[in-house]
């Protein structure tokens, strides 16, 4: 067997940990050991990918996960039981600017001559991750109470903002290499993250959250495909996944349906919560 | 891998996706997104792939920040799932809400 043998074997251990993790958080008894499996799961996931051939540059990994330790763990010790839900925007929002810089570089290393089936996915990561880090990061500002809503942003403006960074995606799909197009794109699926959530009442945030949640899980899916990656692949679709689930018995469970909650604006906000 | 197994494996990841979050009592809807959010962290794999090939400064640059980002997601989001759930335990005298 070889070592990429071995290493395609723990991933198959590692998602289906992520599985049963899943399946174990949803009953309030084993939800505790739920978190844990999948915690092990994701050690595994991340043991078996420093194994592969030509994984380097350690001094700069050393560096980037001791920034995300030192910043993460102080960041989840210390938050406040009432302040939950705007930390898991943040941490959500992050995952998001890690695909999206991923992106960006994929996209850099090749001079933005890539194949499609890299190409494509590679865009659509890019897009989604942009939205959630954007968005993620303006539904935290407004819960933690740093930003006031009030600012009420016209459906046509919502539906500009969505159509610039699909046009420009498009225009790098059929041929051009432009980096500066693709940086467009960023920021106008930032632009876009953050006008769709700016209108939203604190009350309706944890769907918003939710559904952040699972955009970042499908651009990591999206992410996956164009780096060959069934890890990636596999999990970031499962939290695509059953994040929509959630997010739909969420939304369910305040009286609000996930179209009211993004497009019915400021002033109609919580029906229940 | 070929694109048509990728692909295929995502749509089965998604029905399981799917399947894996039936009935969930309202009280465990933030532990359980918040333990979703961390297993999406698993992002920080592509910087992790991407840093040894990767060339100039600007490129290293952005992928630190992503690790730095995907292990934020990670590490942070088990953790703040664990003390979610924790508070749990201590209120375990309640009543069960599983069905």
């Amino acid at each position: 067997m070889s070592r990429n043998d071995v290493i395609q074997l723990l991933y198959i251990v590692a998602f289906s940990m992520f599985i049963t993790g899943l399946r174990m958080l949803r009953g309030p008894r084993t939800a505790v050991r739920g978190n844990q499996v999948a915690a092990v799961g994701m050690a595994i996931a991340v043991g078996a990918t420093l194994a592969q051939p030509g994984v380097g540059d350690w001094l700069l990994i050393v560096i980037g996960v001791a920034i995300g330790v030192a910043v993460g763990v102080p960041a989840a010790r210390s938050v406040k039981m009432t302040a939950m839900p705007q930390m898991v925007a943040l941490f959500n929002g992050v995952g998001g600017g890690a695909v999206a810089l991923i992106s960006v570089v994929e996209f850099r290393g090749a001079g933005g001559d890539l194949p499609a089936q890299e190409l494509i996915p590679i865009l659509f990561a890019a897009i989604i991750g942009s939205i959630s880090f954007w968005g993620s990061n303006i539904a935290f500002l407004k819960l933690q109470e740093l930003m006031k809503g009030g600012l009420k942003t016209p459906k046509a403006v919502t539906a500009v903002l969505a159509a610039i960074p699909v046009a420009l995606a498009i225009v790098i799909a059929a041929g051009s290499e432009s980096e500066l197009l693709f940086w467009l794109i960023l920021l106008s699926a930032g632009a876009l993250g953050i006008f769709a959530v700016v209108p939203i009442g604190g009350a309706d945030m944890p769907v918003v959250i939710s559904t952040l949640n699972a955009f970042t899980g499908l651009s990591a899916a999206a992410a996956g495909v164009a780096l060959d990656n069934t890890a990636l692949i596999v999990a970031g679709m499962l939290v695509g996944a059953s994040g929509t689930i959630l997010t739909k018995q969420m939304a369910e469970a305040m009286n609000r349906s996930i179209g009211n909650v993004f497009f019915a604006g400021v002033g109609t906000g919580g029906g229940g919560a | 891998m070929d694109l048509l197994t990728e692909l295929a494996i995502l749509v089965l990841a998604a029905f399981v996706g799917f399947e894996v979050i039936s009935k969930v009592p309202n009280t465990l809807h933030t532990p359980l997104m918040s333990g979703t959010n961390a297993i999406h962290g698993i992002v920080v794999l592509g910087g992790l792939l991407l840093i040894g090939p990767a060339e100039g400064f600007l490129n290293e640059f952005l992928l630190v920040i992503a690790i730095a980002f995907g292990t934020i997601n990670v590490v942070g989001g088990f953790l703040v799932t664990d003390r979610m759930l924790g508070m749990f335990k201590d209120k375990k005298k309640k009543p069960e809400l599983e069905e």
